[in-house]
């Protein structure tokens, strides 16, 4: 890097956003909070702010990352760890996608993605990749190109391919940490071996493309990073578990950005110990999300990105809150499985029981006892067009949640990101329906 | 006539209807016409004709609310109609409509002209699950419509023509395009039009019956709809489900009866 980049750098990252962008957005969402006006959702948490400025130095730090570190493109089930702690700057595609999805640019970019041969029954997500990929165009500015990819097949067997199409785009090496399904409770030793021995075969090509070896004292540091962070968003969500609900899932889907983006990184951590700070002073004066919380509901699968707003409105105005999700919860959920000791073996056990990596009936007992622990009234279930994984055994587990549990249970049709698979109207006629019948 | 205590409009997508109730719930006063795709012309032509029966019914008139009896308005048009005091889906008016005509919980099967629902009612006559088909026009009235049109029977027909023979041939596509090439093909073959009616017939209800089984039957089976009317649907339904096939007296009022009782109960 040269000085002059190195200075444009540092006015940029570290002065400009630390001053004047932090103070813009910090102004812009306490004007927002001002003049709030809903009738039925409460403001949005005053650490709001935070987590908008950690998003967006993060991309902007990406707009110079090629000149600084080496990059690494991950999915989101990866053990990033291992690469944090060897200084690269990763990559989350899928939440780039994500942001492209709640700015309402996704099928726009994902457009382009199909003009070239890519089929409308890929995740859309991918196709917001490709799409980016071969039209430069991204609300964020500029993505910082890889030099190394890094798949784990713990999510959909998708991003093995996905991720294939990226290695041979941009000439550089692919890492694949495959992950056997578990099927019942536990993972087979063998099973976790598997997982461990790639883990093991992955550090050196990671730490060659890095230049640098791997040390046992930084994956440490990130290592037990990771685990307050999750820690901490997992304290989070099981607020919740009180009445009113102090912070909706819908929120929950924006503040989950760093939990995933900037997993490892101190900031990270003091952000959710914050928000964790302001859910109990929610808790403490009776501020729940929801004004005059009626009905609780559960969330299954994804969300869908580009209609957020509508959804929190529409639940608000019925006095509904969505106060719990299979989705947010994936990533407290794996809190337990970091242990700074245990090293190579803990990252083994954290990918191989990510909920996608586990079956249709575990994913089912986790949303009974979501249902239990939260009280709640029902289960929307958002049956996701192109994430099939996900969407797998939806039928039987609404049919199983009617039945056993007697709670109302509605599939809802959409895609996390493609809004051409979003009927609005039959949308909204179901959520009527469904919202009437829990008044019932 | 006794005195119309509360009011209820469906606005459809094939047909709209408007419902007068009196104190006890009962229909007094109705009208059934084909659905204007100028709702709110259809709706203000309905409103006049009611208060031409009831000179107690008064509805807001240029931003005015009068009293008088108040109007829930249903069905995919619902939000058009500005002068309703409040409007319901049609899933909570046609299980409430159908409990109160019948007297009993169940499974209710809704075939209208462009969409379909299986409604699971509780002994309460409370909502318990649905299952919508609004998408696509397999296992609604458009399917017979559309095929019915190629085969050159007129729809008041339909029913009688296909019970009028036992045989039947097989199509295999539920979707009403693929069903139309279907035919088209069976009738260049030489197949006679009856036989091929009946096909078209259960090819519909096969899908009907998938929607009652993301749902569960729940017996009695009750049916409603515009499709009501041709009866060669509630016989072909019994047949695949092996349930006795309840009809309501209005089959085609369910929707609006339910919104103007629940209309009724804001009187009440
Ligand atoms: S298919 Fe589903 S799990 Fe896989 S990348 Fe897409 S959204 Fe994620």
């Amino acid at each position: 890097m040269s000085i002059i980049d190195s200075l444009l750098y540092h006015w940029n990252v570290n002065i400009l956003s630390h001053s004047l962008l932090r103070l813009n957005i910090w102004l812009r969402a306490e004007i927002s909070r001002a003049s709030w006006k809903s009738k039925y959702l409460a403001p949005p948490l005053k650490i709001s702010w935070l987590n908008k400025d950690l998003v967006t130095r993060h991309w902007l730090r990406g707009h110079y990352a090629n000149q600084r570190h080496k990059v690494a493109w991950v999915t989101s089930g990866a053990p990033t760890e291992l690469l944090k702690a060897l200084d690269y700057f990763i990559v989350y595609p899928e939440n780039h996608a994500a942001i492209c999805g709640t700015a309402r640019v996704a099928v726009d970019i994902m457009s382009v993605a199909e003009e070239a041969g890519y089929s409308q029954d890929i995740c859309s997500y991918a196709r917001t990749d490709f799409g980016t990929l071969l039209s430069g165009k991204t609300p964020v500015g500029k993505l910082p190109r890889p030099d190394l990819l890094l798949a784990c097949t713990n999510i959909c067997q998708t991003v093995l391919f996905w991720y294939r199409v990226l290695a041979r785009h941009f000439n550089i090496p692919l890492i694949v940490i495959d992950t056997p399904f578990v099927y019942h409770s536990e993972a087979t030793e063998h099973a976790l071996q598997f997982v461990l021995r790639q883990l093991e075969q992955a550090i050196p090509v990671a730490e060659q493309v890095a230049g640098k070896s791997l040390q046992e004292r930084k994956l440490k540091e990130v290592g037990r990073l990771s685990k307050m962070a999750t820690e901490l968003w997992l304290e989070i969500i099981e607020r919740n578990q009180h009445q009113p609900a102090p912070i909706s899932v819908i929120d929950q889907f924006i503040q989950m950005a760093p939990i995933v983006e900037m997993r490892g990184d101190a900031e990270t951590v003091d952000f959710y110990a914050a928000m964790l700070k302001e859910v109990d002073e929610r808790i403490a004066n009776g501020i729940g999300a929801v004004k005059g919380e009626k009905k609780r509901l559960l969330w299954d699968n994804l969300p869908i990105w580009y209609r957020l707003r509508y959804l929190a409105e529409f639940l608000g105005e019925n006095g509904v809150a969505i106060v719990a999700s299979t989705y947010t919860n994936a990533w407290g959920e794996l809190a337990r499985y970091y242990d700074v000791e245990r090293g190579l073996e803990s990252l083994a056990l954290a990918c191989i029981y990510v909920i996608l990596n586990r079956s249709t009936g575990h994913k089912l007992k986790t949303m009974q006892r979501m249902i239990e622990e939260y009280h709640l009234d029902g289960v929307i279930l958002h049956s996701d067009r192109s994430c099939k994984p996900y969407s797998i055994g939806q039928m039987d587990q609404r049919d199983r949640l009617i039945r056993e549990f007697e709670k109302p249970a509605l599939l809802l049709e959409a895609d996390h990101n493609d809004f051409r698979c979003f009927a609005e109207q039959q949308v909204a006629n179901r959520l009527a329906a469904f919202v009437e019948m829990l008044e019932r | 006539m006794a005195e119309v205590r509360a009011l209820g409009i469906d606005v459809g997508s094939t047909t709209a209807k408007i419902v007068g109730i009196d104190d006890d719930g009962r229909i007094i006063w109705h009208v059934l016409e084909q659905a204007d795709p100028q709702v709110g012309k259809q709706v203000e032509k309905f409103l006049e004709l009611a208060r031409e029966v009831t000179p107690i019914l008064s509805v807001p008139i240029e931003g005015e609310r009068e009293i008088g009896v108040p109007l829930i308005a249903t069905g995919y048009g619902r939000k058009l109609v500005h002068q309703a005091t409040r409007t319901v889906t049609e899933i909570t008016c046609h299980a409430r409509g159908v409990f109160r005509e019948l007297g009993h919980g169940g499974t209710l099967v809704d075939i209208g002209g462009q969409d379909s629902k299986v409604i699971g009612i509780s002994p309460k006559g409370e909502v318990v699950d649905f299952s919508m088909n609004d998408k696509c026009a397999a296992g609604t009235g458009r399917f017979l419509e559309n095929t019915a049109n190629r085969l050159g029977v007129h729809l008041d027909r339909l029913g009688e023509v296909t019970l009028s023979t036992v045989e039947e041939v097989s199509i295999s596509s539920t979707c009403t395009v693929f069903a139309e090439s279907e035919v088209i093909s069976l009738i260049a073959h030489g197949v006679a039009t009856e036989p091929i009616l009946k096909g078209l017939h259960r090819s519909l209800i096969k899908r009907v019956v998938a929607m009652i089984r993301t749902v569960g039957l729940r017996p009695p089976l009750m049916l409603s709809g515009g499709v009501v009317r041709n009866p060669a649907i509630p016989q072909i339904l019994q047949e695949e489900t092996g349930e006795e096939v309840i009809i309501p007296r209005h089959p085609q009022l369910m929707g609006a009866l339910g919104a103007a009782l629940i209309a009724l109960e804001l009187v009440e």
